[in-house]
């Protein structure tokens, strides 16, 4: 009997329900996601400000990437051209001096956290605080921050090291240029070594163990261990990081954003992002969607080729020694024919 | 014999300093991560004249009044906790309900169900879980805008249905922990595919879906970025906590930096208690899910 029915519905085919499990998703990715990303494709075409309505075809490019126009932007495009090139700059250098710092010290707190050898005590009390700063609005951090730092002599840090005498005037830590892009490094590293550490932790826990004792048992030292052991084998989870933090690093926006003296932002550190929110958001009424729009789809190709030039050079390896094992079976292959071939004759 | 028990020794007291210097070097990195909510803390119980004269690490006895001026002092008028609590709490709340539970839908539909098109939609899922929000918002707000949804919560909450990274989890731990038999079982005890899904599936998925909730509920409570972008009129009662945050800071006129303080220690404290209650469960789930923004 149960067998009879065990039949009898495995012959039904269940597959419809699968697409209708999926719709969904699907459905609202499409309307909130493709479209949005069709939409602002389409919008890099079109005009700016007054002429929004203007199809306008490659010259936002043109003003953004070169500073030209055909259409008679022609101040205005240089202008743009300019800031542009400069929010890529701050991206890239703000992103680097936070992105190296943070790698190298989560990466040795990972190691020293999962050394069996090496007896730290409180493990797990490090890393909920040191996973902290993540939880913490980051409207809030930038708050924090810009507070503490505050420009003026009431400024709690300044405070401090005036009094100490160790400086003589205030240190500008939100309109200076290397200051404040220091302070925005400091705080992404501040806010995301914890969680960057726990991901290395974890892929470093996933690693076969017997590698690590017999390096031990060889009297293999700790920096032997991490050179020849753990580095190679964690490549596909800090490619990982690295890719994911790349992308986090061309959205960089909270903390840059909020970042400033009172309403006056500096041009030290703003990000492609906070350009693109300034000319499509913060000029409302008559937003500048098309320079908005080109820039997005600037970041969009940037953040592909990023994304495949890490993917594929990880992969090329890997590839690379399995065609080689290949090609040494095909050729271990052959001789055996020969040889058998020869046996036969 | 003794020459080997020298180098054993040797090796221990190495091991032992380094210990020792690791366990320092901690200590640092966590004053480095507490110190600025600590001062945040004190300077909140602080009078305005004190914080400006100087830093101190023990707490005054202001407290009660940097609040009072906080609700009452005109100075604050765009400041209201409260509001701002509320409107946070019922985006992040149905974004939560909503993007937890139709992931798990997504991914029971992807896990279960042997269908033609599932190779090609779990690829989009992967390909698509790197596009950066940025990308689209252009797009995205001017189409909200013609849709007549500027300064409505709607765009904030639907789109969180489709949620990649989410889905991604879910397959994976439904891969490794759901037996397919018990779907079968189901099955020939008369149970529809949905009510499967309803009252055995999400069950058994408990672990993920917690998990999963509460970096959902994370993530959209710190949001700023939408929030700003879609409420164009900044309407103050539909504001959220780090909206209003941000416009403090941005006032030139707000002077009482004693308040100022005990207003960013609102927007902070509530977050970091609740994380204390669940940091061991957060800390795991970071390492579980390879969670990142």
């Amino acid at each position: 009997m149960a067998s009879a029915a065990q039949r009898n519905i495995r012959s039904i085919s269940y597959a419809k329900y699968g697409y209708f499990f999926i719709l969904p998703f699907f459905l609202v990715y499409c309307f909130f996601q493709v479209w949005p990303l069709i939409n602002t494709f389409i919008l890099s075409f079109y005009g700016n400000g007054q002429k929004v309505e203007d199809f306008i075809g490659l010259d936002n490019f043109r003003a953004l990437l070169f500073g030209t126009s055909t259409t008679g932007m022609g101040r205005t495009a240089k202008a743009i051209h300019e800031t542009f090139i400069q929010t890529l700059g701050n991206t890239f250098i703000v992103w680097i001096g936070n992105f190296i710092p943070q790698i190298c010290l989560s990466l040795a707190l990972a190691v020293w956290f999962t050394d069996s050898k090496l007896k730290i005590k409180g493990k797990g009390f490090f890393k909920i605080v040191m996973y902290m700063p993540n939880i913490i609005t980051a409207a809030s951090v930038a708050a924090l921050y810009l507070s503490l730092f505050a420009e003026s002599e009431y400024g709690s840090v300044n405070n401090l090291l005036m009094s100490a005498g160790i400086i003589d005037s205030p240190i500008k830590f939100v309109t200076g240029c290397w200051q404040s892009r220091g302070m925005i490094m400091f705080i992404q590293c501040w806010m995301w070594f914890g969680n960057t550490m726990i991901m290395l932790m974890s892929g470093i826990m996933g690693l076969n163990p017997s590698l690590f004792e017999a390096a031990n048992i060889d009297g293999a030292s700790s920096g032997q261990v991490f050179r020849k052991i753990t580095l190679p084998l964690l490549r596909p989870i800090m490619l990982y990081t690295l890719v994911t933090s790349m992308i986090g690093g061309l959205q960089m926006y909270d903390i840059p954003y909020l970042y400033k003296k009172g309403t006056q932002r500096n041009e030290y550190t703003r990000t492609v992002a906070v350009f693109i929110y300034e000319h499509f958001r913060e000029k409302m009424p008559n937003p500048n969607y098309g320079f908005s729009a080109a820039a997005s789809v600037i970041l969009f190709f940037i953040t592909i080729i990023l994304g495949s030039f890490a993917f594929a050079m990880n992969r090329d390896k890997d590839e690379a020694m399995k065609k080689k094992e290949r090609k040494a079976y095909a050729k271990a292959l052959k001789a055996k024919q020969k040889g058998l071939g020869g046996m036969e004759i | 014999m003794s020459s080997a028990n020298g180098a054993k020794d040797n090796y221990t007291a190495k091991l032992r300093i380094k210990s020792i210097i690791l366990f320092v070097v901690m200590i640092l990195l966590t004053i480095i991560c507490l110190l600025p909510i600590y001062i945040l803390i004190i300077n909140a119980t602080r009078a305005s004249a004190d914080v400006t004269s100087g830093v101190s690490l023990i707490p005054g006895n202001y407290l009660a009044k940097n609040f009072d001026t906080l609700f009452n002092h005109p100075m604050f008028v765009n400041f209201k906790p409260l509001i701002g609590f509320r409107n946070s709490a019922i985006i992040a709340g149905s974004a939560t309900v909503l993007s937890v539970f139709f992931s798990a839908l997504t991914a029971y539909g992807l896990v279960v169900y042997d269908f033609k098109l599932r190779g090609p939609a779990y690829t989009f899922i992967l390909a698509v879980m790197m596009v950066p929000m940025q990308v689209t918002s252009v797009g995205f707000l001017q189409f909200m805008l013609k849709l007549n949804l500027g300064d409505s919560y709607i765009p904030l909450i639907v789109p969180t249905v489709a949620a990649p990274a989410i889905v991604f989890f879910m397959r994976q731990y439904l891969k490794s922990s759901f037996p397919l038999d018990i779907v079968e079982a189901a099955r020939i005890d008369g149970c529809g595919e949905f009510r499967t899904f309803l009252t055995i599936a999400i069950p058994m998925m408990k672990p993920a879906i917690a998990v999963q909730a509460i970096f959902a509920f994370v993530a959209n409570w710190n949001n700023f970025y939408q929030p700003s972008m879609i409420l164009v009129s900044r309407k103050q009662n539909q504001l959220t906590i780090p909206m209003m945050v941000s416009m403090i800071t941005s006032n030139d006129k707000v002077n009482d930096y004693g308040a100022k303080y005990a207003a960013i220690g609102l927007s902070i404290v509530p977050i970091v208690l609740v994380y204390l209650v669940l940091s061991k469960f957060i800390v795991e789930g970071v390492a579980l899910g390879g969670v990142k923004e």
